[in-house]
């Protein structure tokens, strides 16, 4: 092993996979976390489409592969600075870094749907998130889901949505929303699922896949339209409206269950870190990348990379393959291969 | 009584709660296809009925889904059964066979 020092900020399944791809390479990374553990995001995760693939699968596989990787956890980095292309990071308990390159993983938070008032969500109790239907998956302990009969899904909550000020796709909702309806009714033969959508975008290996199934074998009803405001009916039930936009109809109906399909959006941690490294964000209040063709791993700084959905929502497959090339671009700025920098 | 000229207009919504899907439920199990309408309109598009009228597939399926029975069946009196709806359709939707049971169901 060489002399050369990464240090991989988030320890998400971004950040796990570049510092596993580092260290084939033959560099030191050390992965800096905020919180008490690896996974990140997927951490929340029952099951993963396309195919529902236990969550927890993949994150041993990551946690195995990063098994013998340096790791400081609860990190709160104090300050990073830049000298002669030496990153000095400093962090509260007192522990220095000299690195020679950074490649920030800080991942996405889920927008915040209590933002999105009209839908309720802290205000109807039976109201939820995506990311709380998947904890009940894993724990099945949640006492507002009690045997549901009709079970609504809001496609693009918090995205494609100029008064939230998130213009941007969220990408992953439409494939998580119709894998998730999927597994409710699995659960609730008997329930009624209704996914609200504006477009199903189902771009991915086997998404189109799960549409079919949701319709063919799950009976879940898409309706073409967004729900405009969520009320509740004096015996504790969500009231609902939307239009049929194909049928160019507006439709009002009773839903025992709710579930909002929370959108990404830069995670807030990230934006002290980048404010030490000058680190802009883009228009969509994400990491802003080099280019959008060939720079997607580089940002202005020199030395400063990143890969995963701190620089734009991304599925897990695309994350992942970011971060293998992430590393491969560290590689080759140490000058091992020098290309680009 | 004074005639002031107000009334009270109906509600424009279509109130999910209140509509009877009993026959669409049918029609439904005897053609199973019909959930996997994505409403592409290639149906639509290409009928010949659809040409000169108001005539649609894809309408009519969700008519149905929403308690529009009498719309609904209005329209598929004006498919003349060519079955070209069918050669075309994304999800390969025996539409030609949906229609009959259409028929047969609603005008029991
Ligand atoms: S993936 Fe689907 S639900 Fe999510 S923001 Fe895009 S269109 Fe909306
Ligand atoms: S079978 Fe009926 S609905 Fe289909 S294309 Fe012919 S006229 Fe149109
Ligand atoms: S062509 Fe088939 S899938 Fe498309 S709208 Fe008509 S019935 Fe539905």
């Amino acid at each position: 092993m060489n002399e050369h020092r990464i240090l991989v900020i988030g320890g998400g399944p971004a950040g796990m996979e570049t510092a596993y791809q580092l260290k084939n390479l033959g560099l030191n990374p050390v992965i800096i976390e905020r919180s008490d553990k690896l996974g990140g995001n997927l951490s929340r995760w029952d099951r993963l489409f396309p195919t529902s693939e236990p969550a927890e699968a993949l994150l041993e596989k990551l946690m195995e592969q990063t098994k013998d990787i340096e790791k400081k956890l609860n990190a709160k980095i104090t300050s990073i600075e830049k000298e002669n292309n030496i990153f000095h990071l400093k962090l509260s308990n007192g522990i220095n870094y000299k690195a020679d390159a950074i490649v920030l993983c800080t991942g996405f938070d889920l927008f915040k749907a209590e933002k999105k008032q009209e839908y309720g969500y802290g205000i109807y109790n039976n109201v939820i998130t995506n990311a709380e239907l998947e904890k009940y998956f894993k724990t099945h302990n949640d006492e507002r889901i009690n045997e549901p009969k009709r079970i609504g899904f809001v496609h693009c909550v918090g995205s494609r949505d100029v008064k939230v000020n998130n213009t941007y796709c969220s990408k992953v909702c439409c494939a998580t929303a119709l894998k998730q309806a999927c597994e409710i009714k699995e659960e609730f033969p008997e329930a009624d699922v209704y996914c609200f959508y504006m477009d199903l975008r189902m771009f991915g290996k086997g998404y189109e896949d799960i549409y079919l199934k949701a319709q063919k074998d799950f009976d879940i009803k898409c309706v073409r339209g967004r729900v405009c405001e969520v009320s509740e009916n004096i015996e504790g039930k969500l009231v609902i409206k939307a239009e049929d936009t194909l049928l160019g109809t507006p439709m009002k109906m009773t839903l025992d269950l709710l579930v909002l399909m929370c959108g990404m959006e830069k995670s807030k941690s990230s934006n002290e870190i980048q404010k030490m490294l000058n680190i802009s964000n883009n228009e969509d209040g994400f990491i802003e990348t080099r280019d959008l063709f060939s720079g997607l791993n580089l940002t202005k700084e020199k030395g400063v990379f990143v890969a995963g959905a701190c620089t734009s929502p991304k599925t897990l497959p695309e994350t992942l393959a970011e971060a293998r090339s992430a590393a491969m671009e560290v590689f080759n700025y140490l000058g091992f291969q020098d290309v680009r920098n | 009584m004074i005639d002031f000229g107000f009334c009270i207009s109906k509600s424009s919504h279509i109130m999910m709660d209140d509509i009877d899907l009993k026959y669409f439920n049918k029609l439904e199990t005897l053609n199973p296809d019909i959930k996997t309408c994505m409403s592409c309109g290639l149906c639509t598009a290409t009928c010949t009925a659809g040409n000169f009228t108001d005539m649609s597939f894809r309408k009519i399926i969700l008519m149905l889904q929403r308690g529009k029975d009498k719309e609904a069946v209005r329209l598929v009196k004006k498919c003349m059964m060519c079955g070209k709806c069918m050669m075309l359709c994304s999800r390969g939707i025996n539409t030609r066979n949906i229609l009959l049971s259409i028929t047969r169901i609603y005008n029991e």
